[in-house]
This record gives C-alpha cells, structure tokens and sequence, in this order.
C-alpha cells in the first residue's frame, strides 16, 4: 500500500476565494455533524441503519466545489453525504432521508445516503455497486449529442466498485466517445472488509486510465484545496470537448462500513487510529486558522451553527410522518397500473 | 397499406422514430455499418449518423446501462442485444436499475426506454441463439413484455413502447421475422401495451399463446375447423401487463384452457396463466387446465432431432386441442 502524503499543501489555492474555503470547512462540518448524528440516532433505536463517510470529507468537500450548479450532474454513491450537500442538498433533505420520511425525495423507500434530486442534477441510484457508473455516462452522452458544451458529469464510486465489470465497460464507452465525464475513485483502502490488494493486482487505479486512452490522476483527498484543483482541472476538461478522466483521491474511511459492520474483524483499531492522526477537519482548520480565513472565534461560531442546524433538520424530519402503507403502490409506472388488465 | 415481413415491419417503424423525435437513438452490437446481424437497421448509420445509431462495443450490461442513463437524462434510447440469449449480462441494469428507477425515485427520475432483442428457436440456433428470455423478466414488476406475432401489432406495439414512458423489453421472434408477412397500415399508429388479440373466435376450447406459437396453433385451430371442431386462438401480444379480461371472457364461454409457448413450462407465463384462470374461473371450467410447453432442459440443441423434440409443433398443437376438446 502505497503511503498518501497528506500534507495539506498551502501554496496553490486554484483561484479559491477565502469565502469557498470557508464554505467547504462548513460542508466537511456539517459532513461530520451529520454522520454522527445518523450513528446516534441508530444507537437510540430511532433509525435501524446508519452510513457514514468521515475521511472524505476534504475530497466530497473539494469536488462539490468544482460541480457548477444548474449545470452539471452528480452520478454518486452511497458514501457521498460531502456532495450531496455541497451541490446543494440541504440537513433537512439528508434527515429526511435518515428518517425515511414521506417527504424525502424518495419517499422513504431507499436506504439513507441514496439521494436523488432532479432538481440539484444528482441521479437517482441503487446500492447496486457500479450499477450506476453507465448511468452517467449515458447521461454524458446524452450531453455531448445535445451539443451541451458547457455540462459535465460527475461521478463517484469507492476503490470497491472499480472492480466491477460495469465499471470497466462503462470506462471503455466514455473513453471511445470522448464523452464530458469524470470518475472521481474515492480510494478510501477497504472494500467493507477487503483491503487493495486483495481488490486488485495494481493498487493505483487511476494508472487504469492510460489503457483506456484517457488522462489519469492520483491527488490526496484529505486535501480539500488540492482536491479541488484535481477535480476543477478535470471538469474543465470534460466541459471544453477535452473528454472522460479518471481521477482518485486517497483517503481512508474511518467508521466501519455501516452500523450494521464492526470493522475489527478485520483491520485495527492501530490502523485506525494512525489514520485519523491525519484526519482532514481537524487539519483544514488548522489550515485556514493559520492563514487567517477564519479566526478561533469564527470556527467556534461555526461549529456551534452546524449543530444548531443539524438538531433543527433533527427534529423537523422527525416530526414528519412516514408515508404511508398505500404508498407502496404509487409510481411504479406512470398512471394506475396492474399487472393484468 | 403494404406488405411486409416481421423484419420490414421492426425496420419501418425504426425508422420513422429516429425520423420523427431526434430524442430517440439505437444503440447495440452491429447496428451501425453492418445495420444489425438481420440488417433491421441496413443504412440507419448513413442517414441518421453514428451519433443516433452506435455501434457498441460487446458489453450487453453497459448497453443497457447506458441506455438507462440516457433515458433518465431525457433522451429516448432504443437500445438491442444482438440475441435474447446475450441478455444475461445485462439482468442487473433491467432488473435492479431499469425497472425500478422510477419507483426507487418516488417518481422524480423515470427510464423510457425500449430493449429490443430477437428469441426463440426453429433456426438451428442452438443452445445460445435460440432461447427465451420472458418468463426470466416476468417477475419483475416494473417492466412491460410485449411479444408481437404479425408485423401489423410489431408495428403498432412497437410505436406504443417507444412512446410508452417506462421500460418495455420487446421480444422479436426470429423465426418470424422473413416467414410472416402481412398487412401493415400506413402512418404512425399503436396497439396499446396490455391488449390481446382473438385472432380466431371458437366454442370449444380456449388456446392462448404468444409469438411463433401463435403461427403454428392458429393452422392447427384451423385444421380442427375441418374437423367440426371449434377452437378460439388468443394471441396474447403482451405478456405484461397481460389481458385478464380477453382471456377470463374466452374461457368462461369455451370452458377449457390450453395454454402453448415455446419457453420451458415450469415457471414459465403458461403457469402464471394457469394460476390466474384457476383463481378467477375454476367453477367455469369443464375439464383440467393444459400447458404444452418446452421440457425441463435449458434450450434446444443444435441437431435437428434436438431442436425438434425441443419445440413443439401444429400437428403435436392439434393433437393437444383434440384431446381437450374432447375430454
């Protein structure tokens, strides 16, 4: 495995203005705020699943930056809470979906962190892994012979989904149409409980892009600015007719997979606990507090509102009712439907 | 008015979508400059550009799937798997993606889109190029199976299903395609999803069926016509959403039911079928509900007795109708 320099690079900020930089903190925040609240509310009974990305806070924070809203689209998966949020999906939104209430954009019926919203242009999808990865670049598609020069797809899967056969073909097709796309791998080591290099032979799966005639990137996602470069670079690319990119972000996920895993059965809690010494929030803040784009005081401020707004969000989508049993029957097609007529 | 074959028919009515919405687009193995392995769409690249007729690599779950994602980016995709026996790679994206991308979406993203593929057997198409996939899709709510037989409803449900605002997987028995022909009415026109078709009314016994068999019960109904004995011949067109209705109306007025299909009978729609009828009509029926069917082995084999003993037959079909109507 490969050692991630995780230095947070203070040098380049890509055209980032001191208000995007605080606004990403406040995403990784409210990330985090979020994820653990989803853990709690499992804990006491009140949700009977739970999903969380801490350690990807910097990468989902950095990419969202680079999706131009009302533009492009988000092609996610499950472990994506940093770019749901930074498109433009609000706490309320993400609790709805926690609480599998009526009002959520999927009326209750996928699990939490299965987001979908037309309106932001994040796709609807499974927890199927990959499943999704030819969604987008059929979207893209769709894109491109529109003649949409100014749209671009993003989509995300973990190091997981990259060996799925899907993936592969989905890769193949962008790569021949020269499709506006970009695969962003949130490599964060485990596959739930398998590690790289039981996932692949080479473990540096942006190198992958190279046999499919497409640029290809390795950047630390536990840097949100250097992130964002990676992933602006390569948005820009797939806007200007410049074609697909695999790009992959390094990180680690720091919880187990679910609520439903306990992670040492098969890794550490050394492992863990190294790891989290380069924990992104913590560093960002120390980042931004050095370079003066936020003070203590304002951190504190900050802090204290993403928790004002993730126990408001709380309690709104849990005084909302589930739907109800007859939902179950509605939208399956369009209009009234039986399967004998 | 023209006459066409069930190829000509799938052909013309290819055409005019791609003429008529510039939404609408094919793509699949050898449609392009080979203009697919029956030459349905000879020419489409030329006129309609590589652009709206794609050539794909051979990766059937990425030709739906990105078909899928096409579909809910507001494009019209018709999408084919050179074989219905090459669709196995593409379960998941039908199955676990397509079907269920409205319903897991409360709504919010839909996937109109039509699968195309040609199945069944009498070809010598042997184990891999001559199966039937329907029953394997049947279950699945979330999707519409329609099974044409004449080029006048290929057409007619062809035109439904790319108008229809979900996915339809829309088998095309290959056996039929240059062996059937028959009037097709000008101009764009649909038979909706769901209707079956009494394509020969009679008293004695209900016969329904779908596809090739269609052909071959009709010639043996006819043959019993000879005989004095009355038998009525449903071609179901869809299989789902099915057509309740005609066949309950069909059987309570005839008593019996044989059901005949070329896929394997256990599992397969004749159960379904059965099971429905059963429920609905028991105390109107005059004599044990019949399915002539494939036997309990994978598919056809490629030497001729195989494939033979495989299939059935109109002469195995009349026996079967003689025997029912006479119980």
């Amino acid at each position: 495995m490969a050692k991630t320099d995780t230095t947070v690079k203070t040098l380049a900020r890509y055209g980032l203005t001191d208000e995007q930089l605080r606004e990403m903190f406040r995403n990784m925040l409210m990330q985090r705020q979020l994820d653990n609240r989803g853990f709690q509310l499992n804990r006491q009974g009140k949700v009977p699943f739970a999903l969380g990305s801490e350690g990807h806070e910097a990468l989902q924070a950095g990419a969202a930056m680079a999706f131009t809203r009302g533009k492009d689209i988000l092609a996610p998966y499950y472990r994506d809470l940093g770019l749901a949020l930074g498109i433009g999906l609000t706490p309320f939104e993400i609790m709805l979906s926690i609480f599998a209430r009526a009002q959520d954009h999927n009326g209750g019926r996928q699990f939490p962190n299965h987001y979908s919203s037309k309106k932001a242009g994040l796709m609807s999808f499974s927890s199927i892994l990959a499943a999704h990865i030819p969604h987008a670049v059929g979207a893209a598609y769709a894109l491109k012979l529109r003649r949409q020069a100014d749209r671009a797809v993003l989509v995300t899967c973990g190091d997981g989904t990259t060996s799925e056969g899907e993936w592969h073909e989905a890769m193949n097709f962008a790569a021949i149409h020269g499709l506006p796309l970009v695969m962003l791998v949130e490599n964060n080591e485990w596959a739930i409980s398998t590690p790289l290099d039981k996932q692949m032979g080479q473990p540096e799966i942006w190198k992958r892009a190279e046999g499919y005639g497409m640029p290809g990137k390795r950047f630390n996602g536990f840097d949100p600015i250097e992130t964002y470069g990676v992933v602006k670079e390569a948005m820009d690319r797939a806007r200007g007719g410049g074609g697909p990119s695999i790009i992959e972000g390094m990180c680690y996920r720091f919880l187990a997979h679910s609520t439903d895993d306990n992670d040492m059965t098969y890794r550490t809690k050394d492992e863990v606990v190294e790891h989290r010494k380069h924990d992104p929030v913590p560093r960002f803040e120390a980042l931004l507090l050095e370079q003066g784009v936020l003070t203590a005081s304002a951190v504190d401020a900050m802090k204290k509102d993403v928790l004002r707004e993730t126990n408001e969000a709380t309690d709104q989508a849990e005084a909302l009712p589930y739907p109800q049993a007859s939902d179950l029957y509605t939208n399956l097609f369009e209009g009234a439907w039986q399967p004998w007529q | 008015m023209a006459v066409m074959n069930n190829v000509e028919a799938v052909r013309a009515t290819l055409y005019d979508a791609l003429k008529n919405d510039d939404r609408t687009l094919i793509l699949g193995e050898d449609v392009g400059a080979r203009g697919n392995v029956f030459l349905i769409t000879k020419d489409f690249v030329n006129e309609f550009g590589p652009e709206r007729v794609i050539d794909t690599p051979i990766a059937e779950a990425s030709i739906v799937g990105i078909a899928v994602g096409m579909a809910m980016e507001g494009l019209r995709p018709i999408a084919e798997i050179q074989f219905a026996d090459f669709i196995y790679p593409a379960f998941n994206q039908i199955v676990g993606e397509a079907a269920k991308t409205r319903y897991r979406s409360n709504g919010e993203y839909t996937c109109p889109l039509v699968i195309r593929t040609p199945y069944g057997g009498g070809v010598r198409g042997a184990l891999s190029h001559s199966v039937s996939i329907e029953a394997l899709f049947y279950h699945v709510p979330g999707l519409k199976i329609v099974a044409p037989a004449f080029p006048a409803d290929v057409k007619g449900l062809l035109n439904a299903s790319i108008d229809d605002p979900d996915p339809v997987l829309f088998l095309e028995h290959k056996k039929t395609y240059r062996l059937i022909k028959g009037e097709v009415p000008d101009g764009h026109y649909t038979i909706p999803l769901g209707k079956a078709n009494v394509l020969k009314e009679g008293s004695a016994l209900t016969v329904v069926s779908y596809g090739l068999y269609v052909h071959w019960a009709l010639e043996a109904a006819q043959k019993l016509q000879e005989e004095g004995l009355s038998v009525e011949v449903i071609d179901l067109r869809s299989i789902r959403p099915m057509d309740k209705a005609t066949i309950l109306e069909s059987v309570r007025k005839t008593r019996k039911l044989l059901i005949v299909h070329e896929d394997n009978k256990f599992g397969g729609i004749g159960a379904e079928i059965s099971a429905m009828v059963a429920e609905e009509a028991l105390f109107d029926l005059d004599a044990p509900i019949r399915r002539l069917c494939a036997p309990d082995v994978p598919a056809m084999g490629y030497a001729l007795p195989l494939e033979e003993e495989y299939m059935s037959s109109p002469a195995e079909m009349a026996d079967a109708m003689r025997e029912m109507v006479r119980f």
